[in-house]
C-alpha cells in the first residue's frame, strides 16, 4: 500500500480566493507516512487557510486532496476526525468546566445500554496516557490543569482518534524546555507508528530539530519543499521573506544614559509570585527579562503597572517614589504595558483600528464640552498607521481582521500616544512573522534612541540576545542575575534560569 | 509547639474557605433560624409538607430552565408557558357536571390525554425557542422575551372568549385536582403526590444530565461552544432538544399548577421564570454556562421556598419579601463569583 502511495496525504494545487484576495494560489503539500513535515511561512502566508481547506472549514476553489490514496473532501471537522485527520489547535479548545476524559471523548462517548459508560471512558483514557507517558488524572477538571497539561490532553485527544495525520499549530508556544522534550518524545512515538505530522511553528531551532521535511509558503504560494537536513535557519528565513535577511535584528544604535527607574524589593502579597525583586532601568535602555515559563516574568510588569498587590517593595521614578495602585495611576506616572495575550487583553477585535489606537489615551481628546475631539484622534491614529507602517485598508477597519503583526503595531502605538517614560512589553513578537518582528525591533530601537526606558519580557533567546542591552534572568520568582547582553550566552541564561528551582 | 500553631493556622484558613464556599447557605440558615426564633411553630410537619409540595412544581420548572442556563441561554417564557398549559389542561378537565364549562359537550376524559397534550404544546413552543436561538442565532434573552409576550397573547385569546369571557377556569374534575393535591398515606406521615412527581422528574433529569450524550453535550456547548463544534457535537441539535425538554417540563408543571390551585387564568404562572432562574442561581447554576447540577437546583428551590414560606408564616409584609428575595439573588451570585475570582 505504501509502495503505491508514497504519500499519506497529498494536497495538490490548492487554490482559494476570497473577494479581492487570492489567499492560496496552487499550493502543494505532500506528507510522507512516518514523517514530521514543518509548514512555514510568515503570518498571512496562507498556512492556516490551507489547513482550513483540509478540514473543510473553507471549500477550496481548485485542486485536489488525496488522503490514503483516495480523493477526499471533508465538510466538517468531525468528518476529518473520523477519517483520521486531526488538529491540535493553537488556541486550546477545551471545556474547562468538565473533566479531562470527558473532553477527550466529547462527541463519541463510549456507551453501554444507551447510557454513557464512565468506567470504559476512564480506562481508555488511562491507556492512551500510559502510551504517551502523560501523568494526568482523567477525572481531573481541565480548569485545574496547567497550560502545558492542557496541550498534552489535546494531543492525547488527537491520538485517541487513531489519526494518521495530526496537525499541530504552534504546539510549543507555552511549553517549557522540559515539556517541549516530552512533546518531541510523543511526536517520535507517533512518527514511529507511521503517522504524518504537520507541524506549524515560528521557532526555527525547533523545526530543524524535529522535522523531516519543510514546506515554505509565501503570499499564498508554494515556495519550496526541502529536507530539513539541507536547511539552515537563515535559508528558511530567506525563503519565507523572499529576501536575504542575514540580519534578523536591527543594528544597536541606542545609548543607555542615567538611571530613570528603580524597582526595590518587590515581593508579592497574595500569591506565590515575586520575591525581593530589584533592578534599575536606564534612559534609552532595553532591559530584557528572561526565564522559564512560570518564573513570574510577567508578574514583574504587572506589579509595576499596579495590577498586583505587593507586600513590600518600592518603585522610584527619577529617584522619587511613585505608588502604582492601579493601572490608571501607573499610566499617569508615565508607565505603559503592552500585554502578552494580545487577543485576550490587548485588542477589541470587532472595533476599529482607530478605537483600538486611542482607547488608552482618551482623556487627552476631551474637548471643552466634554465631547471627544475626533479630528485630533484621527490625526493620532494616522500617525500610528504611518510611523509604524501598519497595513490596514482604513482607520475604520475592525482590528480583528488585520494580521497579528499589524495588530501588535497598533497596540504599541496605543501606548506610545500616552507618552510613557517606561514602556513595558510582554512577549511583543509572539505569534507574529519574521518581517513584522524586525519592524517591531526597529521600533523598540527607535524608542530607546528617543530616551525611553524599555522592559521586554521574552521567551525567545535570540531575540533577547539580539535586541537588549541587559538581561534580567528570573528563576522561580527571584532575580537570578542581571547580565550585560554583550557578554551573555544562552548557556549562562539557562543556568541562571534554573538557579532557584 | 510550632507544629501546633501551624496546624491552627491551617485550620483557620480552611474554616475561612469553608465559610466562603458556603456563605450563601449560612446566610439562609441564619434567616431560617431567625424565622424559627420569632415563631417556633414554624417547625411542624404540616409546614414541612406544604413547603415540599409548593416546591415540587417549581423544581420541575427550575430543572427545565437550568438546562437552558447551562447552555449559556436563558428562558423568560417559562412562566407564561406554565400559564398557557395550565389554562389548556384545565379547560379540558372541568367536571362534567360543572355548569360553566368551556367545552360543554366534552366528555369526561382520562387524565393522561390532556396532560400529554400540554406536554406536547410545551415541547413545541420550547422547540420554537430553540429554533430561534440555535438556527436563527437570536440571543436567548431576546428570543424568549418575544416568546413570553407571544405566549401571553395566545393564552389570553384562548382564555378570554365567549360565552363566559375572562372567568377563571374552575370546577375541575376531582380526579384532576386529586392528581396534584392527593397524598399517599395519611395523617402525620402523608406524602403528597406532587413530591413524588418532582422526585421522578429530578431522577430522570439527573440521568439525562449525567449519563447521556445529550447531557454531556449540553455541558460542552455551554462550557465552550467552539470546543464542542470541533469535537463533532451537533450544537444546533443539542440546543433544540434542551429547549424542547424545558418546554415539555413547563407543560407538565402547568397542568400540575392548575390542579394544585384548582383553577387557571391567563395570569397563572406569571413571573415563575424569575423564581426559577433565581433558585437555579442560588443552587449553583452558572449563568455564564457549563456549570450546574440537579441536586444543586433542588437545593436552590427548597431554600427559596423555605424563606418564602417562612417570611409569610411570620407575617412579613409581602412587599418587603420582594426586597429580601431580590437581595438573596444578587448576594448569592456576588458570593458565588468570589470563588472564581483570583486575587493577584
Amino acid at each position: 500500500m505504501t509502495a503505491t502511495h508514497p504519500y499519506l496525504l497529498e494536497m495538490n494545487s490548492i487554490s482559494k480566493e476570497f473577494p479581492g484576495v487570492k489567499a492560496l494560489d496552487g499550493v502543494t503539500l505532500r506528507i510522507r507516512p512516518g514523517s514530521v513535515h514543518a509548514l512555514m511561512g510568515e503570518n498571512g502566508a496562507g498556512k492556516s487557510t490551507l489547513m482550513k481547506c483540509l478540514f473543510g472549514i473553507y471549500h477550496a476553489d481548485g485542486g485536489q486532496i488525496i488522503f490514503d490514496g483516495k480523493p477526499v473532501s471533508f465538510s466538517t471537522a468531525k468528518q476529518a476526525l473520523d477519517a483520521g485527520v486531526s488538529m491540535v489547535h493553537q488556541e486550546l479548545n477545551q471545556v474547562r468546566q468538565r473533566d479531562v476524559m470527558e473532553n477527550i471523548w466529547l462527541g463519541r462517548f463510549p456507551m453501554k445500554w444507551g447510557l454513557i459508560d464512565h468506567n470504559a471512558m476512564y480506562e481508555k483514557t488511562k491507556l492512551i496516557f500510559k502510551d504517551l507517558e502523560i501523568e494526568i488524572d482523567p477525572r481531573e477538571k481541565v480548569d485545574r490543569l496547567s497550560v502545558s497539561q492542557m496541550q498534552m490532553v489535546e494531543i492525547a485527544k488527537a491520538v485517541s482518534y487513531n489519526s494518521k495525520i495530526i496537525v499541530m499549530d504552534e504546539p510549543t508556544s507555552s511549553l517549557t524546555e522540559k515539556e517541549v522534550d516530552h512533546l518531541f518524545r510523543i511526536i517520535n512515538v507517533l512518527r514511529a507508528k507511521g503517522c504524518g505530522i504537520i507541524y506549524i511553528s515560528h521557532k526555527m531551532e525547533e523545526i530543524l530539530k524535529i522535522s523531516d521535511d519543510v514546506t515554505i509558503m509565501r503570499d499564498g504560494k508554494w515556495i519550496a519543499t526541502k529536507s530539513a537536513k539541507e536547511l539552515t535557519t537563515d535559508e528558511i528565513i530567506r525563503l519565507m521573506v523572499g529576501r536575504d535577511l542575514s540580519n534578523r535584528f536591527p543594528p544597536k544604535e541606542n545609548a543607555p544614559g542615567e538611571v530613570i527607574f528603580q524597582a526595590q524589593g518587590l515581593t508579592a502579597r497574595f500569591q506565590r509570585s515575586l520575591v525581593d525583586v530589584s533592578f534599575d532601568l536606564r534612559k534609552g535602555e532595553i532591559l530584557g527579562v528572561a526565564g522559564l515559563v512560570g518564573s513570574k516574568r510577567t508578574d514583574i510588569l504587572e506589579s509595576i503597572f499596579g495590577m498586583r498587590h505587593l507586600e513590600t517593595g518600592r518603585l522610584l521614578l527619577h529617584g522619587k517614589e511613585v505608588r502604582n495602585g492601579t493601572p490608571e495611576e501607573a499610566m499617569r506616572h508615565g508607565f505603559a504595558l503592552v500585554t502578552e495575550e494580545r487577543r485576550a487583553t490587548g485588542i477589541f477585535p470587532q472595533l476599529s483600528v482607530g478605537f483600538n489606537a486611542l482607547t488608552a489615551n482618551l482623556p487627552s481628546y476631551v474637548g471643552p464640552m466634554g465631547l471627544l475631539n475626533e479630528k485630533k484622534g484621527a490625526a493620532d491614529t494616522d500617525w500610528i498607521i504611518q510611523s509604524m507602517r501598519v497595513k490596514t485598508p482604513s482607520q475604520n477597519t475592525p482590528i480583528g481582521s488585520l494580521s497579528g503583526g499589524n495588530q501588535q503595531k497598533v497596540i504599541i502605538g496605543r501606548w506610545l500616544l500616552t507618552r510613557p517614560e517606561v514602556l513595558m512589553l510582554d512577549e511583543p513578537t509572539r505569534g507574529i512573522d519574521v518581517g513584522a518582528k524586525y519592524e517591531i525591533y526597529q521600533l523598540m530601537m527607535n524608542l530607546a534612541k528617543e530616551g525611553k526606558g524599555i522592559i521586554m519580557v521574552s521567551s525567545e533567546m535570540p531575540e533577547l540576545l539580539g535586541v537588549t542591552d541587559r538581561i534580567l534572568v528570573m528563576s522561580n520568582g527571584r532575580v537570578a542575575g542581571i547580565l550585560n547582553t554583550k557578554e551573555a550566552t544562552q548557556e549562562e541564561i539557562l543556568r541562571l534560569a534554573a538557579k532557584y528551582l | 509547639m510550632a507544629a501546633n500553631t501551624n496546624a491552627a493556622k491551617w485550620d483557620r484558613k480552611r474554616i475561612g474557605t469553608f465559610l466562603m464556599n458556603n456563605a450563601i447557605y449560612l446566610i439562609l440558615l441564619a434567616l431560617l433560624v431567625a424565622i424559627v426564633i420569632i415563631s417556633p411553630d414554624f417547625v411542624s410537619m404540616t409546614n414541612f409538607r406544604n413547603i415540599l409540595s409548593q416546591a415540587s412544581t417549581r423544581v420541575i420548572i427550575a430543572l427545565g430552565i437550568s438546562g437552558v442556563l447551562i447552555t449559556q441561554g436563558t428562558d423568560l417564557s417559562a412562566g407564561r408557558m406554565v400559564g398557557l398549559t395550565a389554562v389548556i389542561s384545565s379547560s379540558m378537565l372541568q367536571a362534567v357536571e360543572y355548569p360553566y364549562r368551556m367545552y360543554p359537550a366534552l366528555a369526561k376524559m382520562p387524565l393522561w390525554v390532556p396532560i400529554l397534550i400540554v406536554i406536547a404544546v410545551g415541547a413545541i413552543i420550547g422547540l420554537l425557542n430553540g429554533t430561534a436561538v440555535a438556527v436563527f442565532k437570536v440571543p436567548p434573552f431576546i428570543a424568549t422575551l418575544g416568546m413570553m409576550i407571544i405566549v401571553y397573547g395566545l393564552t389570553s385569546i384562548y382564555f378570554d372568549r365567549p360565552p363566559y369571557g375572562a372567568q377563571p377556569i374552575g370546577g375541575l374534575d376531582p380526579d384532576f385536582t386529586n392528581f396534584a393535591q392527593g397524598f399517599f398515606f395519611s395523617g402525620k406521615a402523608a406524602l403528597p403526590y406532587l413530591v413524588i412527581y418532582a422526585a421522578i422528574v429530578s431522577l430522570l433529569m439527573w440521568v439525562v444530565w449525567n449519563k447521556t450524550r445529550l447531557g454531556k453535550n449540553m455541558y460542552a456547548v455551554g462550557g465552550n461552544p467552539e470546543a464542542a463544534v470541533v469535537s463533532g457535537v451537533n450544537v444546533v441539535k443539542t440546543l433544540l432538544v434542551i429547549y424542547m425538554i424545558a418546554g415539555a417540563l413547563y407543560g407538565f408543571a402547568g397542568s400540575l399548577e392548575a390542579a394544585r390551585i384548582g383553577s387557571a387564568t391567563n395570569n397563572t404562572g406569571n413571573m415563575y421564570e424569575l423564581d426559577a432562574i433565581a433558585a437555579a442561581v442560588v443552587g449553583g447554576v452558572s449563568t455564564s454556562g457549563g456549570i450546574g447540577t440537579v441536586p444543586g437546583v433542588i437545593t436552590g428551590v427548597l431554600i427559596f421556598q423555605v424563606i418564602n414560606y417562612g417570611l409569610n408564616f411570620i407575617g412579613v409584609n409581602p412587599y418587603v419579601q420582594y426586597i429580601v428575595k431580590g437581595l438573596i439573588i444578587v448576594v448569592a451570585v456576588a458570593i458565588d463569583i468570589r470563588k472564581y475570582l483570583k486575587k493577584k
